[in-house]
């Protein structure tokens, strides 16, 4: 046997918490230690549990274990000339494909590609009860079953712990381009709008405060009839969308909470006192802020989307929108259906589970 | 014909009786809302796979959420068990109603609350037609991209729970990839929304969860969709080849080549000339296969993926290679694909249709595989499918007043999933468990992983009444299933108790 699968002593360890009572910290690369609530339970490191399982170029799909490190996949991938169309953000070399799973994040070609949970297709996990289960395949269409495995995203750890996952990749664009327009904040988000609505190959499309910046990616005509189309300057920086991804950005260089909203892209500007940068054609907001956290989870909800305090000094209070009622009664049941005893990750999302 | 009922682990039983929950639903429900007469109820006695009837107990035709909540309020109070339904479409027996349940219809539901060009989505109730998403979108630029070939008559709720698929997933995705937010109302009345109008949503991904979930986790009482923006140009090539593995690997080669077009379609032999008879498409009736590639996007990027496909196509040894030199002439090619299913209704009296995926490479082995069993058991087979995505869905021919032959088309059904397992695949890439395949999961899932999806189940609906005896087996089923799997070295035919 591949002595990177540690499936077993995984499964082992998982038992042992069990037996014991003792809940665990389910740790990939450390990237992200920094997202959601602060971790408690003993620390189990999965980034032992290595390497790419399955990787078929013309199907594209790979599948490979969760502790197999981002830039890893990323290089053979890249050596196929395909890619992880969802871009999903590093925060540090350590970073790995569980990880970007679990936390579910991805960069700006999100709108235009998709996101780690829509390229999910398959998972294999440990349950709260020391199980290791299958779900999804391979394949791109599968309705059997529930869809347990793009349920796992963004689930923060909180349901299973991640062994291997199946996703979709895409072959990398011939060329990739850009544009930039210096807007106000209001115009931008009317220009973001209405390049949307075109046809146009679009994958990135982001607002830094003063700049507009369309990025554009397909075959090389397509990409410079685009250019021509759509006209404005070149862009200074040719770093700044992977700056954005992975927060280099001086946007990002704060002593104020970091705040990511999902909103519905068109919405205004937000009445919210701070700093804003918009990705994702209008649809995500980063914002830099000191008001309290109560303020910004209502903004975000009026406005039919959701908050998530990103990186903040004090983690204790809630992190992720706040859920009442049903939902959040539906949302504690689902834990307790995965998790029946609480031993991972508990309290990473929310306060009560 | 007998009725189909559930198995008997999964058979719910109450002891209310009829009158007193019709007079408990008259409180909120206009007369013309509640069907009970059983010459009215044979209309909803079967969905799409009509090959498996039961007579419901009721029917209740909501026309509102808050009616909607009071008829799951009443049948939770007493333990009914409730079946929802869409336009009754669906191929897996997914709406098959229960002779002691209330079959909810969610047609009245058909408004379209708001289309929202600027955020490019639309709010719809759940029993809007998928096309009519589309059509309305149409003056805004915009559209929904999931087309199933149903698409002028199946409704968008059903869409969600089957997370169906069409055409154009191939670059656009399911209904999955294509909502942003759900409304839902649980088992015990209550009203949730789920997701957001953002591109992701709170807490878990429920919405992950309740798309594809065959109306057993809660009823969709509203759904917001994304809209695209219409592209500029579109393009469709189809390609002749003289043998049906060769177009399987021609489909290999144009995804292995890094093309991903908006559409790639195989139909064979059978399937070409029953609808050339139907539509007049203007196939080439003396291929053994086509494939139809569509192509669409800004006009540069359209020119250069044609070139590009064309020289794959021509490259694996396409017979015949043309394209579209109209808009007429693209819709129609189109027409005949989505009128293959009644265009083989016109062939054969009954059809079984079959919905495997399978990874791409083995299109062709599998293609072969089932031609080798449409030998064995007589019974021919029409293909006609989603090509690019590994979705089969061989039309098995069958006569249902032949003694056997339903039968006979069962089992040759279940051997072709056997076979989708053996490479990699899934038993339904699109359609559904439902009824129908409902014994196969027994195949494709451990007692644990099937222990785990009863457990999620629970946590929406803890007495089990939305949708009893559907998509996922209990373990009871299962070890009967296998018992007799092992006994008669076969498998056994689905819905036992029929028999
Ligand atoms: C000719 C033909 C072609 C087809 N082509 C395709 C295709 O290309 N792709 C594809 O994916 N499918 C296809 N189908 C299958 C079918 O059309 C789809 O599964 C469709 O989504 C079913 O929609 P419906 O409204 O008819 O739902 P129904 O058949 O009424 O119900 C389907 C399931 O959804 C549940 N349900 C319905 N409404 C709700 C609701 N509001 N809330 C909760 N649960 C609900 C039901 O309980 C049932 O389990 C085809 C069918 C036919 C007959």
């Amino acid at each position: 046997m591949d002595s990177r699968d540690q499936t077993l002593f995984l499964q082992e360890a998982v038992q042992a918490a069990l037996d014991s009572g003792t809940p665990l910290n389910l740790v990939g690369g450390g990237s992200k230690a920094f997202y959601g609530r602060p971790a408690v339970g003993a620390p189990l490191s999965l980034n032992q549990h290595q390497g790419i399982i399955n990787y078929h170029p013309s199907e594209l799909v790979m599948t490979a274990r969760a502790g197999t490190k981002l830039a890893d996949i990323e290089q053979t991938l890249a050596e196929h000339r395909q890619m992880l169309a969802f871009e999903p953000p590093h925060f540090a070399d350590t970073a790995t494909l569980g990880g970007a799973i679990a936390c579910g994040l991805s960069g700006p070609r999100r709108p235009f590609t998709g996101s780690a949970r829509d390229v999910v297709l398959g998972c294999k996990i440990i349950n709260g009860k020391a199980e290791v289960l299958s779900f999804g395949g391979e394949v791109m269409k599968n309705v059997a079953g529930y869809d347990v495995s793009r349920l796992m995203v963004g689930a923060m750890g909180c349901l299973g712990l991640l062994l291997d996952i199946s996703i979709k990749v895409l072959p990398k664009p011939d060329l990739t381009a850009g544009t930039c327009f210096e807007l106000t904040a209001s115009a931008a988000l009317r220009a973001m709008t209405t390049l949307s609505r075109q046809s146009l190959p679009l994958s990135g499309l982001s607002y830094d405060g003063r700049l507009l910046y369309a990025r554009f990616s397909g075959y090389e005509s397509a990409v410079r009839a685009a250019l021509q189309k759509v006209g404005g300057d070149t862009p200074g920086s040719a770093d700044f969308w992977q700056d954005l991804n992975e927060q280099r950005h001086a946007f990002f260089q704060t002593d104020s909470t970091l705040w990511r909203l999902a909103v519905p892209p068109a919405t205004p500007e937000l009445a919210v006192p701070g700093e804003w940068l918009f990705d994702w054609g209008g649809g995500l907001r980063w914002l830099t802020s000191n008001a309290p956290a109560l303020k910004i989870f209502a903004a975000a909800g009026l406005a039919r989307g959701h908050a998530v305090q990103f990186r903040a000094q004090d983690r204790t209070g809630d992190c992720f929108q706040p859920l009442t009622g049903k939902l959040q009664q539906l949302n504690r049941s689902v834990k307790q259906a995965f998790d029946p005893d609480g031993i991972f990750n508990p309290n990473r999302m929310y306060q009560d589970w | 014909m007998t009725s189909t009922q559930p198995h008997h682990s999964e058979r719910i039983h109450h002891q209310v009786a009829l009158h007193v929950l019709v007079n408990e639903l008259k409180t909120c429900l206009p007369d013309s809302a509640i069907i009970a007469e059983p010459e009215a109820l044979r209309p909803y006695e079967c969905d799409g796979l009509s090959a498996y009837r039961c007579l419901p107990w009721l029917v209740v035709l909501p026309a509102t959420v808050a009616q909607v909540q009071h008829c799951v309020r009443c049948c939770y109070r007493h333990g009914v068990p409730i079946v929802a339904r869409g336009a009754g479409t669906g191929l897996a027996g997914g709406a098959l109603p229960l002779d002691n349940g209330v079959l909810l219809s969610l047609v009245r539901l058909n408004r379209i609350l708001d289309i929202d060009s600027a955020n490019r989505l639309a709010r719809v109730e759940p029993g809007v037609r998928n096309l009519a998403i589309s059509q309305a979108a149409a003056s805004h630029g915009l559209y929904y991209a999931p087309d199933p070939s149903s698409q002028i008559a199946c409704t968008i709720g059903g869409n969600v729970a089957e997370n169906s698929g069409g055409v154009h997933c191939l670059k656009y995705g399911l209904t999955t990839h294509n909502i942003l937010q759900l409304d839902i109302i649980t088992m015990d009345g209550e009203l949730v929304t789920i997701g957001s109008h953002g591109l992701d949503g709170p807490g878990l991904d429920l919405l992950a969860l309740m798309t594809g979930s065959e109306g057993m986790l809660g009823i969709v009482v509203a759904v917001t969709v994304k809209l695209l923006p219409l592209p500029e140009q579109v393009q469709v090539v189809l390609a002749a080849f003289d043998d049906v593995e060769q177009a399987g690997l021609a489909v290999a080669e144009i995804i292995a080549a890094g093309l991903i077009p908006a559409g790639l379609e195989m139909m064979d032999k059978a399937t070409i000339k029953a609808a050339e008879d139907f539509i007049h498409a203007g196939y080439p009736e003396d291929a053994e296969a086509i494939l139809l590639c569509e192509l669409d996007g800004s006009a540069a990027q359209v020119d250069e993926e044609l070139e590009l496909a064309v020289a794959l196509l021509a490259g694996s040894g396409a017979s015949h290679i043309s394209i579209a030199k109209s808009e007429q002439e693209r819709k129609r090619l189109w027409a005949g694909r989505k009128a293959a299913f009644p265009a083989i209704g016109r062939l054969s009296p009954d059809y079984y249709c079959m919905d495997g995926t399978i990874p791409r490479r083995f299109l062709a082995t599998v293609l072969k595989g089932i031609a080798e069993l449409s030998e064995h058991y007589g019974l021919a087979v029409a293909n006609v499918f989603h090509a690019g995505d590994g979705n089969l869905h061989p039309l098995i021919l069958y006569n249902a007043d032949l003694p056997g032959d339903l039968q006979k088309a069962e089992q040759f059904g279940g051997d072709i999933l056997k076979l989708s397992i053996a490479v990699g695949g899934t038993i339904s890439g699109e359609h559904g468990v439902g009824i129908e395949k409902i014994n196969h999961m027994c195949m494709q899932f451990s007692t644990q992983e099937l222990t785990q999806f009863h457990a999620i189940k629970r946590a929406f609906d803890g007495r089990g009444l939305l949708n009893p005896g559907k998509a996922i087996p209990t373990l009871s089923r299962c070890a009967e299933f296998g018992a007799m799997h092992v006994h008669h070295g076969q498998l056994p035919h689905p819905g036992i108790d029929r028999f």
